[in-house]
Parts: structure tokens; C-alpha cells; sequence
């Protein structure tokens, strides 16, 4: 590294193209920047690739063409440990993110691949589960927790591994409005890089200073997520639409 | 969600054999069975006694004889097995009750089942008085294949998920009028079983890729080591010693 004062962006994705083996083109050339502590949400209709492109973000996908690098370390085979452990993912289904008998036990799963192990790793678990607010928790299966609280301990199943940046997919779905509210506090009161990819667009102006609209695997636009919900044009060209009643003023108006 | 209201095995509780590490269950009753096995079937004071010892354990684990008899039924189908063997069986015939039975296959007959049931009440008992996944850190610590424990703990994880799919989908066809009451009926449950199988399979990729987010190199990562003491073991073994000492006087009586 060198001796800029600046820390290098959480993360940072250039060029990135992407075809699927079948043949199917899903990313044309990427580029993002984001810089540390940002909240960035990642907007985009189903289909514009959005997943694909958190995939490439801890190394699942590889890309076909660009580069990734997460706080200045290259997504690459040899790097890949220290790059699952920088970027911490958090899925959709939260019954695909929590596959251990108790939530100890899943929470500890990541830590514990990096070689943590006895107090710390405990230290680690709990610390986790405070800062998503569900420390009495602990010993449950996580089947027998609520939707809401199993999404909240995904996000903690991530955060023990104290990663650079936190990217969730799709956050809010399927959430009733208390546990949404929940999960929004959980998210702001965290001092980490989030990357936040959404349909959602009242959830990302509530959570989010930054947008990026991808759409048509490139991104389509950057901007302060006031001004990009405001722009009714730049949102229909992109399939997004705000709810029913919903109307956001560009305040530099 | 809710998960297993009825199917139930384990039975909470604070007793010696509750807290015996799972482990030293898990090879106690495996030892007892096999010594269960090994005992004559011309023995029957022998069975006496290992019923006997079962009854002790059950005892002490305070599990109710109610409780294991409910249970037991997972052992009809070798029942089945059993009783059909005396009528089907060859060699000389002896009369009971006007029926004239096999004499072999009444002693074949009575080998299954009073071995089975004794194999089937053991298993009851460790279930009762040890929880699924406390199970499965003893299989690991017995060092069994690492990935057979991998696959029955993620079958016990998702049991409830797929089972609720199944329900789901059970719902939806219900919804749309479909009762399954014949033969003509089962394509429909078929397709629904393969839909499911496919719903599974690709939660399996889904659940893996989440796996390798977190670091997951191809083995679990040990967390909690949770030993047995030298005493655990001299409880434990409690059970198929007293096993042994029984068959092994059967076997010099005979």
C-alpha cells in the first residue's frame, strides 16, 4: 500500500463484464466507486444483473473481464479467503445464510473459518448479535425465529467477521413494516461500508445518501438517491417505479 | 417454522443420563446392541435381564414406559415381518391354537423381534434424553465420517424448511381444488414431489454459496470441543457391560 493518507476505497469495480456460460451477456463493463463508511444503495429492475454483480463482489463469480478490489486488495484466486472476509454478503433467503443447528453456532461459522477460536470467537458472536440487537437469541435454532429476527442474525452471521463492507440483497423483502423499521435502524447505527441492492426505492432514500441505477449490466446512473428518486424520467427508462402515493422532491430545487 | 410438535423424540430433562456427553450414549448404545445380538435366542432369562437394564435406564432418565411405547411404533414393519415368518417358515410344524406353525420360523420369529425391540427401545431412550444436533457434535467426536455428520446436520437444519414447502405446496393444490384420493391422482403427486426435490437442490446451491461467503473450505469448523471425563465413560459403558456380563453367562450355560 502506499502512504496516501486517504484509506483506498471500500471498494471499487472497473470494466467489469460478465457472461454466463450459456452464453448469456449479463454485465457490459461496470464501474463503481465506493468510498469508506458510504451507504450506497444499488437500484435496478429484476433482471439488470444485480445479483451477478454481487456475486463477482466476493470472488463466487469471477469476472470475465475488469477488476474488483475490495480496500485495495484484487479479487483473484490466491486472495479470495482474505476478500470473503473483507466483503460480507448477506443473501435474500435467511434460511439459505443460516445453515447451523443454533444461531451460536451459525454466527460463529465465519469467524471461525478464519481461525478464531475460544473466547474470542465468543467475544466475536456476541458482539455480533448486540449490534443487530438480538443478543437473547443466542442459543435458539434458527427456525424458530421470526422472519425479521432471522434476517437480522443473517446480517450478524456477517459482521462477526468484522468484514469492509456489508452487502445486502434485497433487505427489505418480505419484512413487515416493525421489522423493516428494525432492520433500518440496525443498518444505520453500524459504523461499516454498506452496499445495498434494491427495488426498494424508500427504503434506500430512508438508508441510503448515494444511488447507482444499474440497468442493462452497466450503470446507468450515480447520484444522491433525492435527486435520482426525484428524476421521474431516469426512473421509468429503468423499470423502477416509487409506490403508489409516494413523491420525492429534488431538494436542490 | 414451529418446529416437530408431534414427532417429537427428545424429552427434556436434568438427569444423569441427560448430561452424560453424547458421545458415551451414542457408544453405549451401540455396544449394547451388538452384545443384544450376539445373545442366544434360546436365552430368554438373558432378554429378561437386558429388558430389565433398559428398564433401569429409563428409570433413572425418568422417560415414562408410555412415552417409549408410543415410539415404538416405528418398529411395526419388522413386526409384520416377524409374524409372517412362523407361518412361511419350512422344517417341522408344531400346533398352536389349531394353526400349524413352522418351528424355525417361531424361533426366527421371536430372534427379530426380541432383538429388534430391544435395539428400538435403546434407540428411543438415547433420542429421549439427547437433542438432535447434541447428537451429531457425538458422532463427530466418535470421528465418523466427517461428511456423513455434515449431510445429517443440514438434513436436520432444513428438515422443517422443506417440510413447510411441502405444505406450502400441498395448500396450493388444494386451493385449486385437487384432492389426492386414488391412483389416478398420484402423476399430480409425483410432479409435486419432483418439483420439490428441485426446490431442494437448488436451495442446496444456494446454501453452499452462502457457505463459501463465510470461508467455507470443505470441512466445519470445530467449535466447542465438549470432552467426556474418564467418568462419563464409566457411566456410559455401564450399560453394555452389564449387557455382557448377561450374554456371556447365557452363552456358558448353553
Amino acid at each position: 500500500m502506499t502512504a496516501s493518507p486517504q484509506p483506498p476505497p471500500s471498494l471499487r469495480v472497473g470494466e467489469l463484464a460478465y457472461a454466463y456460460p450459456d452464453g448469456t451477456q449479463a454485465l457490459f463493463g461496470v464501474d463503481l466507486t465506493i468510498g469508506a463508511g458510504e451507504r450506497v444503495a444499488l437500484l435496478g429492475p429484476n433482471g439488470a444483473g444485480k445479483t451477478t454483480l454481487v456475486m463477482h463482489l466476493n470472488g463466487i463469480l469471477t469476472a470475465g473481464h475488469g477488476t474488483v478490489e475490495v480496500a485495495g486488495l484484487p479479487v483473484r484466486k490466491d486472495t479470495l479467503p482474505e476478500i470473503r472476509r473483507r466483503v460480507g454478503l448477506v443473501f435474500q433467503d435467511p434460511d439459505d445464510q443460516l445453515f447451523m443447528p443454533t444461531v451460536r453456532e451459525d454466527v460463529a461459522f465465519g469467524p471461525a473459518n478464519l481461525g478464531v477460536r475460544g473466547a474470542e470467537l465468543e467475544h466475536r458472536v456476541r458482539e455480533a448479535l448486540d449490534q443487530v440487537g438480538l443478543p437473547e437469541v443466542i442459543d435458539r435454532p434458527p427456525h424458530h425465529l421470526s422472519f425479521g429476527q432471522r434476517r437480522r442474525v443473517a446480517v450478524a452471521t456477517v459482521l462477526a467477521m468484522r468484514p469492509e463492507i456489508l452487502v445486502l440483497d434485497e433487505p427489505s423483502s418480505n419484512l413487515d413494516p416493525a421489522s423493516r423499521r428494525e432492520l433500518a435502524e440496525v443498518l444505520r447505527s453500524l459504523e461499516v461500508t454498506v452496499l445495498m441492492v434494491t427495488h426498494d426505492l424508500p427504503y434506500a432514500l430512508e438508508l441510503c445518501e448515494r444511488s447507482l441505477i444499474l440497468s442493462g449490466g452497466v450503470i446507468a446512473a450515480d447520484g444522491p438517491t433525492h435527486e435520482i428518486l426525484a428524476d421521474g424520467d431516469l426512473l421509468a427508462a429503468h423499470r423502477l417505479e416509487l409506490p403508489y402515493g409516494y413523491v420525492v422532491t429534488d431538494r436542490r430545487r | 417454522m414451529g418446529a416437530g410438535h408431534q414427532r417429537q423424540l427428545y424429552r427434556p430433562g436434568d438427569t444423569l443420563v441427560h448430561r452424560l456427553p453424547p458421545q458415551c450414549k451414542l457408544l453405549a448404545v451401540a455396544c449394547f446392541a451388538v452384545v443384544v445380538v450376539a445373545t442366544p435366542r434360546e436365552a430368554f432369562w438373558a432378554f429378561g435381564v437386558h429388558v430389565l437394564l433398559l428398564a433401569v435406564v429409563a428409570a433413572v432418565a425418568r422417560v415414562p414406559p408410555a412415552f417409549v411405547l408410543r415410539r415404538m411404533v416405528i418398529e411395526l414393519p419388522f413386526v409384520v415381518f416377524a409374524v409372517a415368518l412362523p407361518v412361511i417358515g419350512l422344517g417341522a410344524r408344531v400346533e398352536v391354537l389349531g394353526m400349524s406353525l413352522s418351528a424355525e420360523g417361531l424361533w426366527a420369529a421371536w430372534n427379530i423381534l426380541a432383538k429388534a425391540t430391544l435395539g428400538v427401545v435403546a434407540s428411543v431412550l438415547l433420542a429421549a434424553t439427547t437433542e438432535p444436533r447434541a447428537m451429531l457434535q457425538g458422532a463427530r467426536r466418535l470421528r465418523l465420517p466427517p461428511l456423513l455428520v455434515q449431510i445429517a446436520m443440514f438434513m436436520l437444519r432444513y428438515m422443517d424448511v422443506i417440510l413447510d414447502e411441502m405444505r406450502r405446496m400441498r395448500i396450493a393444490r388444494e386451493s385449486r381444488g385437487f384432492a389426492g384420493r386414488d391412483l389416478r391422482h398420484l402423476p399430480v403427486l409425483a410432479k409435486s414431489a419432483g418439483a420439490l426435490f428441485i426446490r431442494s437442490y437448488e436451495r442446496g446451491e444456494r446454501v453452499h454459496l452462502a457457505m463459501l461467503s463465510r470461508g467455507y473450505t470443505g470441512t466445519m469448523p470445530v467449535i466447542h470441543e465438549g470432552g467426556a471425563s474418564a467418568g462419563d465413560w464409566a457411566t456410559a459403558v455401564l450399560l453394555p457391560v452389564a449387557a455382557l456380563v448377561t450374554a456371556a453367562l447365557s452363552w456358558s450355560l448353553s
